[in-house]
């Protein structure tokens, strides 16, 4: 490991060189070198794009495994609001909460409750006003990395406040503290992950130092212990807390439905994000309050560690959202007031960038390498069809000017040298030496001034 | 223009056709993207990527076709946009905030606002105009890189953020 942690991983067996994982990434981090896929970590957003992306499987998410509940004395869920989203709509957010209990953690906190404490510390935020508009959500882990190194100038358009996996962390820890009188560090507080980008988020944040949270176990394994148990006997007094807007969260177009107040938008699919945040970039947006900005396409819900099928999850969390629309706010207003005045809800530092785009420390070197890529561009046959390893022929170009790549990587510019280099080879074969040139060819050349073969060979590049 | 001539300078230009609303905006990001790769302040890119919109979009709105370059050298980015055009008959209506000659079906589709020009003034350090009715319209902006630390980083300013004291 770097200086980056990256939770997508490359299983080097697995992959075949293929250039599917190439041409989806966001932030071109991925090359195809020596026949095997690489990822240049500094610029990996953790989007799982590449994941969804490759059919040999050969990426995949580093989470946490639930074997690590035994090195803490009292274990804590915290399921994503997405996890409610998994199971059919004949069950209940009550049956789900006690279905982790039977999986083997001591207590659950929902990520939906504190998603609701997020929404009103985030329409606090907007009321108090001069924020740079629009003000762009914090929950998604790979927008923010993706905001770092694609969009560094929209970086103070971040809201400062925490996201729901870390307010919940941070809550389910001093509850779990109060109750069993353990110190902090013998509770184990983990999230239920849809994505890989969380567990990149749990460990190395970017708005704090430490996470609140201890771990990112994966939706798909927990899932499956947990789908069998949720008929488990129901306990004297009911545990679940959350309300439908929180749960609804899960799915894109929850988070701005719960802030509920001001101009809102909301955007999923990493790609599309892309294209709203170069509307941002533009000015084009500065009438919008709020942006709703999610990674995987329909949010949360379409997270490549997510085991349903996205568009069923959607009608899952509709139901299992208006189970419990019913329910009162599971924080008072005093109780976030609180919370608020603690600073439970700000991010302890700014996000810093992660110039990646720069072609050179100096800035007339760089100037020179843009000129040079520029050139370089307009040599290659720009289709794009990734066999050099590299997304595109404007990302050769780059990775020429960088001196990671030649241009005879392109195997369009390789097969132009090879022709020149056959019809030079095609024409030097039909030389003969001077002692067996017949006389009327010798004239001719002499004629028409040219220089003895001998001197053209040399002088060949 | 550009009297220190130690300066190296890089010059970016791109052929915009009126009414190409598809390819609009590929000109001003190619040379945003240009601009990071050379490694300019954020607030400095910022800005240019909001002069070098309008400058396009000023193009593709109103002229037939023109040209929308970048004079770019580490102190500073010219951006110029040259049109065949209709030109402007009065420039000082033109720089008032919310004064569009866009016809309607432009406005429609969510453009012609009339901020174009008023963006472009206030996003860049110097701006020209040279217009001719009938024949068109150049536009010169700088942006200057030295005035970096000034902190106007973008079209939206705010009035200093709450609770947050590291804001610059």
């Amino acid at each position: 490991m770097g200086e980056y942690f990256h939770s997508v991983t490359l299983d080097r067996d697995k992959c075949r060189g293929c250039t599917n994982c190439i041409k989806r990434c966001p932030t071109e981090a991925i090359r195809v070198r020596e026949g095997k896929a690489r990822i240049f970590e500094e610029r990996c957003v953790d989007c799982g794009e590449c994941i969804r992306a490759c059919p040999n499987h050969a990426k995949s998410a580093h989470t946490d495994r639930l074997e690590r509940l035994a090195d803490f004395a009292y274990t804590v869920a915290l399921p994503a609001p997405s996890f409610f989203g998994q199971f059919r709509r004949t069950s209940t957010p009550e049956q789900v909460v006690r279905a982790l209990l039977a999986v083997g953690f001591d207590d659950v906190y929902e990520v939906p409750a504190a998603a609701s404490a997020i929404s009103w510390a985030v329409r606090s935020y907007m009321r108090r006003g001069g924020y740079r508009r629009p003000l762009i959500s914090s929950a998604c882990p790979a927008v923010i990395r993706l905001i770092q190194v694609r969009f560094p100038s929209l970086l103070d358009h971040i809201v400062p406040i925490e996201s729901p996996m870390e307010l919940a962390g941070k809550l389910a820890r001093e509850r779990a503290m109060r109750r069993t009188g353990l110190p902090a560090d013998r509770v184990g507080v983990f999230f239920i992950t849809p994505c890989a980008a969380k567990v990149t988020a749990v460990k190395q944040p970017v708005g704090r130092t430490k996470s609140c949270v201890d771990g990112a176990i994966s939706m798909s394994e927990v899932y499956g212990l947990a789908v069998k148990r949720l008929d488990t006997a129901s306990a004297d007094r009911p545990l679940q807390m959350a309300t439908g807007s929180g749960i609804r969260w899960g799915r894109a177009g929850g988070e701005s439905a719960e802030i509920g107040e001001g101009e809102l938008l909301a955007v999923d699919g990493i790609h599309n994000v892309i294209t709203v945040l170069t509307e941002v970039e533009k000015g084009r947006l500065a009438d919008v309050d709020f942006l709703e900005a999610q990674a995987c396409v329909g949010g949360c819900i379409g997270g490549p560690l997510v085991p349903e099928n996205p568009f069923v999850a959607r009608a899952n969390i509709k139901a299992m959202a208006e189970a419990v629309d019913a329910r009162p706010m599971p924080y008072t207003e005093e109780e976030l007031l609180r919370l608020e005045a603690d600073g439970a809800f700000s991010m302890e530092r700014r996000i810093p960038p992660r110039p990646v785009m720069k072609l050179d420390e100096d800035m007339a070197r760089a100037l020179a390498k843009v000129e040079l890529l520029e050139q370089t561009v307009a040599s290659l046959p720009n289709l794009d069809c990734g066999s050099c390893g590299s997304p595109s022929c404007r990302a050769l170009a780059e990775d020429i000017v960088r001196g990671l790549a030649v241009e005879t990587d392109c195997v369009f510019k390789l097969r132009e040298r090879v022709r020149d280099l056959a019809a030079e080879m095609k024409e030097l074969a039909e030389k003969l030496p001077p002692s067996m040139e017949p006389e009327e060819a010798k004239s001719t050349a002499l004629a028409q001034g040219d220089a003895p073969p001998a001197e053209r060979m040399v002088s060949s590049p | 223009m550009l009297e220190e001539t130690k300066d190296p300078v890089l010059t970016l230009a791109f052929d915009i056709r009126g009414r190409d609303f598809k390819a609009s905006g590929e000109a001003s990001g190619r040379i945003k993207r240009a601009l990071e790769q050379v490694g300019f302040d954020w607030s400095v890119i910022r800005r240019a990527a909001v002069v070098l919109y309008e400058a396009e979009m000023n193009i593709v709105i109103h002229a037939w076709r023109g040209v929308l370059s970048a004079e770019i050298s580490p102190s500073r980015v010219v951006i110029k946009a040259e049109d065949e055009g209709p030109g402007i008959p009065d420039i000082e209506l033109a720089m008032k905030e919310g004064f569009s000659t866009a016809p309607a079906e432009i406005r429609e589709m969510g453009f012609g606002a009339g901020m174009g020009l008023p963006n472009i003034k206030r996003y860049s350090d110097s701006m020209d105009i040279r217009t001719e009715v009938g024949k068109g319209t150049c536009l010169v902006a700088v942006i200057e890189a030295a005035r970096a630390a000034r902190g106007d980083g973008g079209p939206d300013d705010v009035q200093g953020r709450v609770g947050d004291p590291e804001s610059p």
